[in-house]
């Protein structure tokens, strides 16, 4: 597939285009340019590196939502062995928004759980664009009681612009299944380790979001409201949303700054859609490490501490009563 | 603030102007649902239903726990947690300036307040969001007031009881915010633990984060009459969807028919369905 590059990429895109131009021109002529290309393709690199090294908030949201960022099946399928989708909320459907299964990390058994974002027009719709509706927590819900029946980790994995606001979906109890989750994900007694792979989107993301230890990759965000809906409420106006960026805080830098996420996970250069098996590599070392924290306690101290975390996010003064 | 008036429809919209011109210096004022021109003093009599339609008016949280709560043995919790601006929110406004005006406007300090007591000799701890002050916002100090009501309830072995209205999570706090709905639920499977019952009473209007955090998790779950409910605004939907809503769509009727909640209690028979509940799941027989 073609790179797609976003506004702020085009003087890679510039500088990669005429590297193609140079190779087709090679393949054509003979001539040997090889060299000139490799010296190209390195300027490249370390334009990425410069323009990735500085993106502001609201470009940091355009690469968690880029068309080719991974999603959370190229993450199983370069992470885990042995997946096995499970389908279905027992009640009322299967929610193609959120997926699941059992899977192994490094051969040992664990399930698996996240959103799943369409590539083409036919599967984004197929998806829902990532956002679940009431079926799709309960079937996350699901998978993580089968998980804590069998006393398997459970790794989530959060992409969504947020849950979806529908007439059938606020029929069936959006709001329920969302809290539901919260408060069972807050007392599962066993490790659940949450990744940040592309879009945090509010409450429709914290409802697979509660867990021992949460990862953010490099470049995807999580705020309570996205950019636009920010700025369309301050200012009336989603032209300004990369303004509401700055201000609200989304990105992974700024969030561990302020104590609300544990770990960033480094992003391959240009950004995770442009090498997914090395994205995946750094991921999986990091999961690995999230859960080596947590994997030793016993139910009760594990619970314990994932709720006295839980108690522990806020921000407010204290006055002598 | 008024990010929360986006939420709504626009009869409400219309309704809470005309209240806020009328209701609080006025002797008389109109009931936004059929228009009748109230006595303002009977209106409160009333418990702030309108005598003519039975339409449940907002009422402010201090109110509200005072109609409730029995009047003696009282103590306020949480009252300490005051708002901080961690973030260094600055829109239109910086947020302190929004702080100190809700303050002002609403002589609180934030959007909840936590009053442990009796209801009806039953003792019970009662959280109350005040909608008046930023739309009662879920921010920080909203969900470390919840903790602490719900600690002291497991403390003093009695029910945690919380009436809400708000329209979500409070943007200016950022990601903090958001966590507040993880903090608030969890909190809940602390009071569980311990086998107390927690009551919600869901009034107009409880949307977004606080719709989908701990509000539909209560053993038991009451709405107001006509309480506008539900995660998503009714624009928002109708914006996503691009269809008319249903008639009633997300009011309280509507949640009782689709079995979202347990049942809609009138204002005027909540305190005894309140503390009649409490004893039963507290196992304590009838009251005298």
């Amino acid at each position: 597939m073609k790179t797609t590059f976003l506004d702020f990429e085009q003087p890679i895109a510039e500088l990669e285009g005429k590297i193609e131009e140079l190779r087709a021109m090679q393949d054509e002529s003979g001539v040997d340019i090889s060299e000139e290309v490799e010296r190209l393709a390195e300027k490249s690199r370390t334009l990425s590196n410069d323009i990735y090294a500085k993106l502001t908030p609201w470009q940091s949201a355009q690469v968690a939502r880029h068309p080719q960022r991974p999603y959370t099946f190229d993450y199983i399928e370069n992470i885990f062995t042995d997946f096995h989708e499970l389908h279905g909320d027992r009640a009322f459907a299967d929610d193609t928004a959120i997926v699941g299964g059992l899977a192994r990390l490094n051969g040992d058994p664990c399930v698996v759980i996240g959103h799943q974002k369409g590539r083409d027009t036919k599967e984004k719709i197929y998806r829902n664009f990532g956002m679940p509706r009431p079926e799709g927590y309960r079937k996350a819900l699901r998978l993580m009681k089968l998980a804590e029946k069998f006393g398997l980790p459970v790794f989530t994995f959060v992409d969504t612009p947020g849950a979806y606001p529908g007439i059938g979906a606020e029929e069936r109890g959006q709001s329920e299944a969302i809290g539901r989750n919260l408060l069972v994900m807050a007392e599962l007694k066993t490790p659940i380790i949450v990744t940040v792979i592309g879009e945090g989107g509010s409450g429709g993301a914290l409802a697979i979001a509660v867990g021992d230890e949460v990862l953010m990759l490099q470049h995807s965000t999580y705020a309570v409201i996205s950019p636009e809906g920010c700025a369309t409420i301050l200012w009336k106006s989603a032209e300004k949303a990369s303004e509401a960026a700055e201000i609200m805080g989304i990105t992974a830098g700024r969030l561990k700054g302020l104590g609300l996420i544990d770990q960033i996970v480094e992003e391959t250069p240009g950004g995770a859609h442009r090498d997914v098996v090395g994205m995946a590599k750094n991921l999986k070392q990091a999961l690995e490490k999230a859960l080596g924290h947590v994997s030793g306690l016993d139910h009760e101290a594990l619970v314990r501490r994932r709720i006295d975390r839980l108690m522990a996010y806020g921000a407010f003064d204290e006055v002598a009563a | 603030m008024n990010w929360v008036n986006k939420l709504l429809p626009p009869k409400i919209k219309r309704a809470d102007g005309q209240r806020k011109s009328t209701l609080p210096e006025g002797l008389w004022c109109k009931c936004p649902n059929c228009e009748a021109v109230l006595y303002t003093a009977d209106l409160e009599a009333n418990l702030q239903v309108c005598p003519k339609c039975e339409h449940h008016h907002r009422v402010k949280a201090r109110a509200r726990l005072d109609m409730l709560m029995d009047a003696h043995g009282r103590a306020e919790i949480g009252a300490e947690v005051r708002p901080k601006d961690a973030l260094k929110f600055v829109d239109s406004r910086p947020y302190p300036v929004r702080v100190e005006e809700a303050q002002k406007q609403t002589g609180e300090t934030d959007s909840l307040v936590v009053m442990q007591g009796t209801i009806e000799a039953e003792p019970a701890v009662v959280a109350c969001f005040e909608f008046e002050f930023m739309g009662g916002s879920m921010g920080s100090v909203l969900g470390e007031r919840f903790v602490r009501g719900v600690r002291a309830a497991i403390e003093n072995k009695c029910g945690f009881v919380c009436i809400t209205a708000s329209g979500g999570a409070r943007m200016q706090e950022g990601l903090f915010s958001l966590m507040q709905m993880a903090k608030t639920t969890a909190s809940i499977s602390e009071l569980a633990r311990h086998g107390l019952p927690f009551i919600t009473v869901l009034t107009d209007p409880t949307m977004g984060g606080v719709s989908a955090s701990f509000a539909f998790v209560g053993d038991v779950v009451i709405a107001e009459p006509n309480a506008l409910v539900g995660f998503a605004g009714p624009r928002v939907i109708e914006q996503t969807v691009r269809e008319k809503l249903p008639e009633g769509f997300q009011r309280a009727e509507f949640l009782l028919d689709k079995g979202a909640i347990d049942m809609i209690v009138h204002r005027k028979t909540l305190r005894d369905e309140l503390s009649s509940l409490l004893r039963i799941l507290r196992k304590e027989p009838v009251s005298s």
